[in-house]
């Protein structure tokens, strides 16, 4: 016999199921006298915040090229200066009018879902490594089907000089899927489709 | 909050065997959900090491209380009061404070407060279902609520979800977002689950049942259920200097 390691196991992930909203959303879902508004609804940045605005927009599609109209998106990025408003950012100070972190539902009607944020400076690979990754957004989707968060990116089709060093999307093997991690600038608005299955199946992460 | 610098090591591999795979044919809407294609697995960036913090601020008073949370003055939801308590620890066993925790949940008779629900189960007009907050220095976390029902759901043409409660975590770094959901000890509708058996160990079934625990039932009030919820461990910033690709 050798010595226990002890280390625990992660708590094994189940579906956020068709009533996600009640919990992470509720006043979206009706319930609108618990909490005074939905957490990561509003703008990801207040009117002093530096960066450019953009709005994001997409749905969720399913095997079918069916929108998921009961699925729920959380982002995750940095500021315009590439730092992340998190205690685990060592590099400096992210802009405090700047929190980094979104939540939307989408649209019960249509699936649509949108984010106004600012676009993201770039940021370092790892605290180690100093390569820089291009501007993208850290996009994670829950829904009922779907047995444990999906993680994917967007990354900026303005910024193809940035996207071809960056060193994740180096790591696509089937480069005709990086395509899939590509948001469309048209003006200010960023297109942003996730396709969960099919020829067009958007690459996902496990990091 | 502890005056400690922040941890910013690689966090450790996700055991996806231990996870529910993505298509699990028993539940039927996974099976248009589920990527077909292999995930791209790489250790994390800044962006996964990084995550949200919210505040002990943000916290109403009646957050943790979904007996009164949604009920009108002077009355309560119905049902079988408890309290759900735990800890938020890392793989490492340690901790994890200042997280949010939310959680969302069924009524007494099985029935959500939610537009697309269907269930003939009664709505109780004291109950919303939701709740939230945020672990304390030591991880611990605690809510008061009413045990939810059993309710039957469009699957097979029998199939019901065990009493359960969902529940949603933040960690420290974006990489250990989860969300799951917590089961009742000596339910044995969990063993009949086709959401359930989406996870293939039966270990880490277990994992998800939270058991009654005798010592922090308040007498003549509420009994108690401990659930303590692990989110991935990171390792020590000491070995942290290997190249990628070196």
């Amino acid at each position: 016999m050798v010595q226990t390691l002890a280390y625990l196991k992660e708590t094994p992930s189940q579906t956020a199921g068709p009533y996600v909203h009640i919990g992470c959303t509720p006043n979206f879902s009706g319930i609108s006298s618990i909490f005074e508004t939905d957490l990561g609804s509003g703008p990801l940045a207040n009117e002093q915040a530096r960066g450019e605005r953009i709005t994001i927009r997409g749905f969720v599609y399913d095997g079918l090229g069916s929108p998921l109209k009961d699925a729920l998106v959380e982002i995750w990025q940095a500021d315009a200066d590439g730092l992340y408003n998190s205690p685990a950012e060592t590099r400096g100070q992210a802009d405090p009018n700047f929190l980094g972190w979104g939540r939307q539902p989408g649209d019960m009607q249509t699936g649509e879902f949108v984010f106004h944020t600012i676009k993201p400076g770039r940021t370092p690979f790892r605290p180690n490594d100093a390569r820089m990754m291009a501007p993208h957004i850290l996009f994670w989707v829950v829904a009922r089907g779907i047995n444990i968060g999906l993680q994917t990116r967007m990354y900026f089709s303005d910024e193809e000089a940035a996207n071809a060093e960056d060193p994740v999307l180096a790591r696509i093997e089937h480069r005709h899927r990086v395509r899939t991690l590509i948001g469309q600038r048209e003006g200010e608005t960023v297109r942003f489709d996730i396709h969960l299955q099919g020829e067009n199946e958007t690459v996902f992460f496990d990091m | 909050m502890k005056n400690t610098p922040p941890e910013t090591g690689a966090f450790f591999a996700r055991d996806r065997s231990w996870h529910p795979p993505v298509l699990t044919p028993g539940y039927k809407t996974s099976v248009l959900r589920s990527p077909q294609k292999a995930l791209i697995s790489l250790e994390g960036t800044t962006t996964e090491l990084t995550g949200p913090v919210f505040g002990h601020n943000m916290l109403g008073p009646n957050d943790n209380d979904l007996i009164v949370n949604y009920a009108r003055p002077g009355e309560m939801a119905i049902g079988q009061r408890i309290l759900v308590h735990g800890r938020v620890l890392d793989e490492r066993g340690r901790g994890v404070p200042g997280v949010l925790v939310e959680f969302w949940q069924a009524n007494a008779g099985g029935r959500y407060r939610h537009k697309k629900e269907t269930y003939l189960a009664a709505i109780d007009p004291n109950f919303g279902g939701v709740g939230r907050t945020i672990t304390d220095d030591e991880g611990g976390y605690w809510f008061k609520t009413i045990q939810p029902g059993a309710y039957p759901w469009p699957n097979g043409v029998n199939d019901w979800r065990p009493a359960h409660i969902h529940f949603s975590v933040f960690g420290h770094g974006f990489a250990q977002r989860l969300i799951t959901q917590m089961y009742f000890e000596g339910d044995p509708m969990i063993a009949r689950c086709p959401i359930v058996r989406t996870i293939p160990d039966p270990q880490a079934i277990e994992q998800l049942i939270a058991p009654l625990d005798w010592n922090a039932t308040v007498p003549m009030d509420m009994r108690a259920y401990k659930f303590d919820i692990v989110l991935r461990g990171r390792r020590s910033t000491l070995f942290e200097n290997r190249k990628e690709g070196n």
